[in-house]
């Protein structure tokens, strides 16, 4: 039944989770990857939350978006006092959206990531250093791929649902067309069958941030300083498109920081300037400017409409059993409601069966990260319709 | 999944569900919180589709198993193929929409039938106010004033049927009835309907 309570709110109740790798493709076995390179060993970092039951038939798969991690619920076992737990915690847990009382919750660190799983900063076996660029240019079809081989290895042959926000949401949709047989529901978040021209314009802002830094050094910088500086500028402009006007008006607005005058310069004055500068150095301490790259390249080839066969699109899941669940936030510019419509009138079209709810938000794009009520009782009673076989 | 029983559902709704063949795909456009999907999915096993615009509802009754869609009907009505359910329903709506002939048609071009139910205009005691104070009526089941009232299609039965003879909506199912607004009980009106019916109900199906 829908879920009432303020379960959401029961910061990780998910419990105690410690990060797992599986390592596949060996040589000479490697993967073969969407742009014909191939690549191997693959390490996946991943974590779970719940039982699988007995007939393996409860399992969940989360897809981050592009900063994530597979860290999505609880605490690690030697997190510090004062650490935040997994970043989707208000809906994985006992009583929450994704119940682990009743699902087996997967996440796993994408191909590409810089959590754990194989991506540019990993060593590459051949010269013993970081791959840097030598990484071979890796797709969200190939993410999925790296994900069905870690269910393989899990020893799930199909998901009571796969969800995911943004990124993982185009991880979602490829899913879909992939293993359509594997697949019973599906909820894509805030998220687009194709990026628009404005979307791309923001991830190359963010790419040409990174390799402006002469510290980049045309991705080799692993035994040397990091491009730290045009890294916090890619994560500032990303961190605008998260947020919407409304949400900046009411957070910031003209206020000042920690000043009551213009300083008349450069440095930081206006509130908003402060908190960008402060999620920018943030985030150079926990992530790979080689990943952004990656990733942001990845998201923005993703193209669900127009694709070359023997590539699937949605016409070729005509008519499967995929339940799917579209959400969208009235405040997201990155993705807007209108880019979820053009997804439910291809699924429409495909005569697939489709629910869909525009969550009012002024957050912007990041709303699917904050916890509220309302998305945990909407999935979590989407999920109880949805047949277990 | 909620589980309504017959006697607490609107009574057009009751009308309108006992047309229904089992197993049949239904679209139900402004579904609310799903009553009627959720009735025709468990006493008829009916793979019912909702379009709800306020979000409150679409998210109640997704939260309880439906299939429903967030939205402006007269928009997503569009993206249907051809004949893609078996019955479309417009219920107690119809006086709200901009473009009814375009909906109408519409509604015959993605369901095998389309069924349809409204306030009628010409019951007597709305054309007692128009004769007798000389003013736009109001009554319970249309309680606006002329300024802010969504209602701004007059429709009575005969205008109905009138509009079906024209654009060639063959009526296949029709039935007047007397109901209180919103209440789950009420009477089918067998004679002098135009008069002493609130509330037409009709099913329609496209003359080839």
């Amino acid at each position: 039944m829908v879920n009432n309570s303020d379960s959401y709110l029961e910061v990780g109740s998910a419990g105690v989770v410690e990060k797992q790798f599986f390592t596949y493709a060996e040589p000479p076995d490697q993967m073969i990857l969407e742009s014909g390179a191939s690549l191997g060993p693959i390490t996946i970092a991943y974590e779970t939350w719940g039982k699988l039951s007995a007939k393996r038939d409860n399992a969940v798969l989360v897809a981050h978006a592009f900063s994530g991690d597979s860290h999505a619920a609880g605490f690690y076992p030697d997190d510090p006092e004062d650490a935040k737990p997994g970043w989707w915690d208000s809906m994985i847990g006992p009583g929450k959206g994704f119940d682990t009382d009743k699902y087996f919750v997967i996440c796993a660190n994408i191909l590409g990531g810089c959590m754990g799983t194989t991506g540019p900063s990993s060593i590459n076996p051949e010269t013993g250093a970081p791959f840097g660029l030598d990484f071979p240019m890796m797709t969200v079809g190939d993410i999925i791929e790296s994900q069905k081989a870690l269910l393989d290895h899990l020893g799930i042959s199909s998901l009571h649902t796969v969800v995911g926000g943004s990124v993982g949401g185009m991880q979602v949709l490829e899913w879909c067309v992939r293993y359509p047989d594997l697949v019973r529901s599906a909820i894509p978040i805030a998220t687009t069958m194709r990026h628009s021209a404005l979307a791309i314009a923001f991830n190359e802002v963010a790419r040409q941030a990174i390799m402006v830094d002469p510290k980049w050094n045309r991705g080799n910088y692993y035994d040397s300083e990091k491009p730290d500086l045009g890294l916090s500028v890619a994560r500032m402009i990303g961190h605008v498109t998260y947020l919407s006007d409304e949400a900046m008006r009411r957070k910031f607005g003209r206020k000042l920081q920690n000043k009551a005058n213009f300083s008349y310069g450069f440095d930081v004055d206006f509130m908003v300037e402060s908190y960008l500068r402060y999620q920018g150095s943030k985030f150079v301490k926990r992530f790979d400017a080689n990943s952004v790259l990656y990733i942001t390249k990845a998201a923005d080839y993703f193209d669900l409409v127009n694709r070359e066969p023997p590539a699937k699109s949605i016409q070729d899941i005509r008519g499967m059993k995929i339940k799917f669940l579209v959400i969208s936030y009235t405040s997201d510019w990155l993705y807007p409601t209108y880019q979820a419509k053009e997804l439910i009138q291809a699924l429409k079209r495909a005569d697939l069966d489709v629910s869909f709810c525009e969550i009012e938000a002024d957050c912007g794009h990041d709303a699917f990260l904050i916890p509220d009520k309302r998305l945990g009782t909407l999935i979590g009673g989407f999920l109880d319709g949805v047949p277990r076989n | 999944m909620v589980f309504p029983e017959t006697e607490q559902m609107r009574f057009d709704l009751q009308v309108i569900a006992s047309w229904i063949d089992p197993g049949s795909r239904v679209l139900d456009l402004g579904c609310g919180h799903g009553e009627l999907l959720a009735w025709l999915h468990v006493h008829k096993q009916v793979s019912g589709v909702g379009i709800e615009q306020d979000e409150e509802k679409a998210a109640y009754c997704i939260a309880n198993g439906l299939s429903v869609l967030q939205g402006d009907f007269n928009d997503e009505v569009d993206d249907y193929p051809d004949k893609r359910f078996d019955y479309v329903i417009l219920s107690q709506t119809l006086q709200q929409v901009y473009e009814p002939a375009r909906l109408l048609y519409s509604l015959s071009r993605i369901g095998r039938r389309f069924i349809v139910s409204f306030p009628n205009f010409s019951h007597y005691s709305i054309r007692f106010q128009l004769l007798l104070k000389g003013m736009a009526p109001k009554s319970e089941e249309l309680p606006y004033n002329w300024y802010d009232t969504p209602n701004i299609r007059v429709i009575t039965l005969k205008d109905f049927k009138n509009f079906a003879r024209d654009v060639g909506y063959r009526i296949v199912e029709e039935t007047a009835i007397k109901t209180d607004h919103h209440a789950n009980y009420g009477s089918v009106v067998k004679s002098l309907s135009n008069l002493r019916a609130t509330y037409g109900i009709f099913m329609i199906e496209k003359e080839a």
